[in-house]
């Protein structure tokens, strides 16, 4: 017997039954669409992290200073001034590990122009910086080396900062005041979007870092940073350049054993992996929460098969008197059983994916539908089909043909 | 002629709830091609349990049985199957055809069984139409057609796969009288074109359109004119 007739009957047979297919399909159609929207939703979400992991750029170590007691009041991490210039000097020359290492500063203060102003981060930074981030600017010029070293009052603009000021004009070459001191706008950076920790990393101005050390902090050790971001020359290398880095560090602030460092490293790469795995954990968990109502699903259809044969007996016996064998009634049944979630299954995608744009759409969360989990839905609704059609075929392919033609 | 049927020491012995019940008990008789013969006998006389066999429904106990010089006996459910679907038509009390399939596919159903390809089957399942008088009907669903029709379809379909034997159940069972002698002349003008029919039935007057008369009573064969 064809595949052709087989599958012309198993349709002829779910015509007959329009509201009963429909109601024996609906369980998978919703655990489809459960699948698909949640993988969406889930895998959107690890989209994101890995977008943002590329943002800080890769391979990185940030060196931040360490606590400080003030007057028996100790003031949290970063709160001391404990790292310098020369510190990030001395990285980058002995560290073999290393590949560039950037000290910045970074203070809120407002930023002036014309009758606008706009509260933000000013940063200063190297031109290393901009090359372990990985930020280009889309306008005018980057912050140079000659700019650091004459301690240049001029800055660049993130995206956010220069829409607030200058709306659609082009910032570049107008002057802007930060703390009443006048700065020449020389470039503006590309859009970064969000980090990890959710901040909008387009709102920041960028000062050469000597600029910032002696003309915008009052502080008396003009020489510190606040951080040191390092960037290892490898993945593999990444851990070597911590130890390195720590060592260091540990040699030139006279931190012998048993005295607490006044600085402490943080491999960000790391942290946001296992963020990352985090979530790629949780849509592997939503995903098969989704997967229980295909199961429910299919346990429907083979309720509903389990009838269909009962339902059927009599033309199962006329089909065997006339010389059907058991596999094709094996195959009849098992054609519908598989036609039904495979139906099911292309509405539940169809669905899940209006679902998913639906939830991206409103409630502004990142939604990405592969074409793997819509490939893993398909089969897998058509192997829900298989599964649970296999026992009603089985029973239907077994029957006797006496007692089959003769049921009433 | 050729011996189409032949029926040697047949025994079936069902065994319902530990009880030991004996429908046949060594019945042997053989059918040559072009016979008709009806099988008679009251209900419990085991004449439906020997159309089972004749039908390779259901096994013998013990006993051989030749169909067109195949002995059936010791075929797995597989090679029945087969072998009804090349050697046996069956036509059937309540004419079982398929609900909502029209005419011309329940008359096609053997041969899709048998994988012929489908406008072959066409062709086979329009001729075999035209034999029973329904030219014309073919696109009708069984709904749509009378009893008598039906049964006509029924009979198209035991002869489109021309088999060896026609095998018919009580075929007018479920018919009034008129339409009753409208299939037993279709009957026996088939059996005049030479094809062979064994007919079930408990009716004398529907058995004498038969040629051949075997007569079962608890279990054995009492009788066997022509």
């Amino acid at each position: 017997m064809d595949f052709l007739q087989t599958l012309k009957i198993a349709l002829r047979a779910l015509r007959t039954n329009k509201m009963r297919s429909f109601l024996t399909m609906l369980g998978i159609i919703i655990g489809i669409a459960a699948v698909i929207a949640m993988m969406a939703v889930g895998s959107g979400a690890s989209y994101v992290i890995s977008q943002q992991i590329a943002s800080i750029g890769s391979n990185i170590i940030l060196v931040i200073p360490g606590s400080t007691t003030s007057g028996g009041l100790r003031m949290g991490m970063g709160g001391a001034q404990t790292l310098t210039s020369d510190d990030v000097k001395a990285i980058m020359a002995e560290c073999p590990s290393v590949l560039r290492s950037a000290g910045t500063t970074r203070a809120t203060s407002q930023v002036v122009y014309g009758n606008m102003n706009w509260s933000t981060v000013i940063m200063g930074a190297s031109p290393e910086l901009f090359d372990i981030r990985e930020w280009p600017v889309s306008s005018g010029r980057s912050i140079g080396q000659q700019d650091v070293d004459g301690a240049a009052k001029v800055c660049l603009l993130g995206e956010t900062v220069a829409d607030n000021l200058f709306g659609d004009g082009d910032p570049v070459g107008k002057m802007v005041r930060i703390k009443q001191i006048p700065f020449t706008v020389i470039g503006v950076l590309e859009r970064k979007g969000q980090s990890p920790q959710g901040t909008d990393q387009d709102d920041t101005v960028f000062v050469p870092l000597r600029t910032a050390q002696v003309k915008l902090s009052r502080s008396s050790f003009p020489n510190t940073v606040g951080a040191v971001l390092v960037q290892a020359k490898s993945e593999e290398l990444l851990d070597k350049a911590e130890s390195e880095v720590n060592s260091l560090l540990n040699q030139r602030h006279r931190i012998t054993n048993g005295k607490e460092p006044d600085y402490s490293t943080r491999n960000l790469s790391e942290i946001l992996a296992v963020a990352e795995q985090s979530s790629r954990a949780m849509s592997l968990l939503l995903g098969a929460v989704a997967s229980i109502s295909l199961i429910v699903g299919g346990i429907g259809i083979m309720n509903i098969m389990l009838v269909s044969v009962t339902e059927r007996t009599r033309e199962i016996g006329i089909r065997m008197a006339i010389g059907a064998r058991r596999n094709d009634i094996l195959l009849q049944f098992m054609t519908e059983a598989v036609l039904l979630t495979m139906i099911g299954g292309v509405i539940g995608i169809c669905l899940g994916g209006a679902g998913a744009t639906v939830v991206s759409r409103f409630l502004s969360w990142p939604t990405l539908i592969s074409i793997e989990s819509i490939t893993i839905a398909f089969f897998f609704s058509g192997a829900v089909g298989i599964l649970f059609g296999l026992y009603p075929a089985r029973k239907a392919a077994g029957l006797n043909p006496i007692d089959a033609l003769r049921y009433e | 002629m050729g011996i189409v049927i032949s029926l040697n020491d047949i025994h079936r012995v069902f065994i319902m709830g530990g009880q030991r019940f004996e429908a046949l008990k060594g019945v042997s008789f053989s059918v040559a091609e072009g016979e008709f013969v009806a099988i008679m006998g009251a209900s419990g006389s085991g004449k439906s349990t020997c159309m089972n066999i004749l039908g390779c429904l259901d096994p013998p106990t013990a006993g051989e049985y030749l169909l067109d010089g195949l002995n059936v006996g010791g075929m797995d459910p597989d090679q029945l199957a087969a072998v009804r679907n090349r050697k046996l038509g069956f036509v059937f009390q309540g004419f079982n055809l398929l609900a909502r399939t029209p005419a011309v596919e329940n008359v096609e159903l053997p041969l899709v069984y048998a994988g012929l390809h489908a406008r072959e089957r066409r062709a086979m399942a329009m001729e075999a139409l035209q034999q029973v008088g329904l030219a014309g009907k073919e696109n009708n669903h069984s709904s749509q057609l009378s009893g008598g029709q039906q049964q006509r379809v029924a009979i198209a379909r035991a002869l489109v796969n021309k088999p060896a034997v026609i095998l018919a159940d009580e075929p007018t069972g479920n018919l009034d009288s008129t339409t009753s002698d409208e299939i037993m002349g279709l009957f026996t003008d088939l059996n005049r074109r030479g094809i062979t029919i064994i007919m079930v039935t408990h009716e004398a007057d529907v058995a004498a359109y038969a040629g051949r008369r075997i007569t079962f009573k608890d279990g054995e064969i009492i009788g066997d004119t022509r």
